[in-house]
């Protein structure tokens, strides 16, 4: 699984510009899906047919990361740049970012003292190596992704965005593995996530389902200094409560709760202080949808190093095939 | 001329009959229907000339304006008023004004230089502070033509700057009479698919006519049209400013409220370049539009955004270029003969 974590990683996919990413998922589920769509935002949608006696479920991970959009070129050829989703400004001077067409960029700050002092946005820029500045013109408008290869440390591994490619390689060795099962299932790879939740909002009120579960990394609080939370790595999947944009309904809750436990499956309760995951657009969706969301700890998310543990990931899709191997009533 | 016609037309957000009445009037014989909605939108909706099954195309362009509305009447019949909509409190004294139903012509007050002391004059003074005078000398007398609830428009009247060889425009509310004088120009045509124009109400209050618009219409792709910030002015740091006044028409990659899909982005900027229309992208991550709550209607709809650059916009007065204004209608004419017959990327595989 670590071959598809690191392809799925390594691919670039800023919020709005998932084409690159969604092909390569494509490929993936393609052989494994009952019927691939895409839908009017391009949400990736691959259909597991049920057995019969079961419920239509959305299992959604998102296929866009974060990334930078370039809002100027000066008469130099240096580039300016305006944030897709959030991002950690400490993280980005002397790091490198990549377009669709695979060209690098170097992201420097103009004063480095003042950037210490104060990391704002506007006292970046990027430079593409452009040997004129009329090269560079052409990236006006473009977006691009942060750069960082994948590390295997054995247990962990590293990566740009595992949030939430981890999801996707999660919801295709779910796709992969389950034989049969009860329920109508939809694995829904979405798109803009990371801007507000979009492609799983439309994309779930196009499918209509009943029950509707994210699978999304969520901040693992087991760090030197890192806020009171309970989250923490290799302690098995976070089956969540609450976060900032949602309360778990309680039979979804539960019924991971219980699956996980009639099956020896490590677990953790997620409490999250603040964020949201695309189940808080789900559960929105038309006239409501029975809504949970099982998450991955994640430590130093939206960094390009981010750091994952793989009994975690193992455990998830454990948990997820357990869940959809058998019918329930919430 | 739609554009002076719309610009002068009295519409602050919840209150856009008159531009409304206005582009019903100019459009009845142009489409094949109009429809008003409960929130005060109209949709203009002309048939294709293309074989069935059309592309559906909707064109949004929001008909309210920033303004404001009274919120209490003083002994002296001076009136209190709230905004609706963004405007800079900066922008408020000594401001021509027009108030309610009536259309009585106010000014918003000021103490004259005379009576201030310098400090006095480096502060801004807020909007729940500052009061309009239509010159009346009691509460009793203000209350006979003035209720809770009247809304306010700045008083400004359109003007072009065609002399000197200028092709400039200057006048109150071109976001977004602008982008409603381009769509209503749109019907001036025929066009394979089949065409919504919707004059979308209370924008600038939270895109909220849009949104409904957008469900009820369905589209398969949408166009929101806008009159846009422009900030071309010289400044001491090289960075970049959001439009420029005369470069072409300006099209939004990506804003607070959505980003654009880039197959659209493609379709407008190949059109333009075929035709030889100048374009512009607005700078990403500035402002929200319509396009940010129709992408999200139902199932999804792929949607870009492109606009007239204004400067000075949510004031009294802005400024665009006829040019860049021609160069839309010219843009959006060609770019919906060009769409296709059927929206590639949806549907089954």
């Amino acid at each position: 699984m670590k071959e598809l974590i690191k392809k799925l990683t390594e691919t670039y996919g800023p919020s709005g510009h998932e084409e690159p990413i969604r092909e390569v998922i494509r490929a993936e589920v393609e052989p494994l899906a009952d019927e691939i769509r895409i839908d009017a935002l391009g949400n990736l949608i691959a259909i597991k047919k049920g057995q019969g006696g079961g419920k239509k479920i959305m299992l959604a991970a998102h296929m866009d990361e974060i990334g930078v959009m370039i809002s100027y070129v000066d008469d130099k050829g240096f580039l300016r740049a305006q944030p897709i989703g959030g991002l950690d400004l400490s993280t980005m001077a002397g790091g490198r970012v990549q377009f669709a067409d695979g060209a690098i960029g170097v992201i420097a700050p103009e004063k480095r003292q003042e950037f210490r002092k104060e990391p704002e946005l506007s006292k970046l820029f990027i430079d593409v190596g452009a040997a004129d500045a009329q090269e560079a013109k052409k990236r006006l408008g473009q977006a691009a992704s942060f750069v960082r290869p994948f590390a295997d440390l054995g247990q962990r591994i590293v990566a740009k965005a595992f949030d939430d490619r981890i999801g996707c390689a999660v919801l295709i060795e779910v796709l992969r593995r389950l034989d049969v099962t009860p329920h109508e299932v939809y694995f829904v790879f979405s798109v803009q996530e990371e801007v507000g939740l979009r492609g799983a909002r439309t994309g779930a009120y196009g499918l209509e389902p009943e029950v509707g579960i994210a699978v999304d990394i969520t901040a693992s609080a087991d760090t030197p200094e890192a806020p009171k939370m309970a989250m923490k790595l290799g302690a098995g999947p976070c089956i969540k409560v609450m976060d900032g944009g949602m309360i778990s309904h309680p039979g979804v809750k539960n019924l991971l709760i219980e699956t996980a436990e009639a099956n020896d499956i490590p677990y953790q309760l997620e409490v999250l202080a603040h964020g949201s995951t695309d189940a808080a657009a789900i559960q929105l969706a038309r006239g409501g949808v029975a809504a949970g969301c099982v998450s991955l700890a994640c430590r130093y998310y939206h960094t390009p190093s981010e750091m994952l543990d793989m009994a975690d990931v193992e455990n998830t899709v454990a948990l997820l095939l357990a869940t959809l191997q058998k019918t329930f009533e919430l | 001329m739609y554009l002076e016609e719309l610009s002068n037309a009295f519409g602050p957000s919840g209150c856009e009959d008159e531009v409304r009445q206005f582009l019903a009037r100019t459009l009845r014989d142009k489409v094949d229907s109009l429809q008003a909605d409960a929130l005060g939108n109209l949709i203009a909706f002309k048939q294709g000339t293309g074989p069935e099954p059309r592309l559906k195309v909707m064109v949004d362009a929001h008909t309210d304006e920033v303004g404001f509305m009274i919120t209490r009447i003083e002994k002296n019949g001076l009136l209190g008023f709230r905004a609706v909509g963004g405007i800079d409190d900066r922008m408020l004294m000594a401001k021509g004004v027009l108030v309610g139903p009536k259309r009585l012509p106010g000014v918003t007050v000021a103490p004259p230089i005379h009576l201030t002391k310098p400090e006095q004059r480096e502060q801004v003074i807020k909007i729940d502070q500052l009061l309009i005078d239509i010159g009346a000398d009691s509460d009793d007398k203000a209350k006979s033509l003035v209720s809770i609830g009247d809304y306010v428009t700045f008083d400004t009247r359109f003007q072009l700057l065609g002399s000197e060889g200028l092709r400039t425009a200057k006048g109150k509310a071109f976001d977004d009479r602008a982008g409603c004088a381009v769509a209503a120009l749109l019907a001036d045509e025929q066009y394979p698919v089949d065409l919504y124009l919707s004059f979308s109400a209370q924008e600038e209050v939270g895109l909220r006519g849009a949104r409904v618009a957008a469900y009820r219409i369905q589209p398969d792709v949408a166009f929101a049209l806008e009159g846009t910030v422009c900030d071309d002015t010289p400044k001491d740091r090289d960075v970049s400013p959001t439009t420029r006044l005369g470069q072409g028409p300006a099209i939004t990659l990506m804003d607070r409220s959505f980003v654009a899909d880039r197959r659209l982005v493609a379709l407008l900027t190949e059109t333009a370049e075929a035709n030889g229309i100048p374009y512009q992208f607005k700078q990403p991550g500035v402002g929200s539009t319509d396009a940010g709550v129709i992408h999200l209607a139902r199932a999804g709809v792929p949607s870009v955004a492109v606009a007239v650059p204004c400067r000075y916009i949510h004031a009294p007065v802005s400024m665009l270029s006829m040019n860049d204004f021609d160069h839309l209608v010219s843009l959006m004419r060609a770019s919906l003969q060009a769409l296709p017959e059927k929206w590639p990327g949806t549907g089954q595989r």
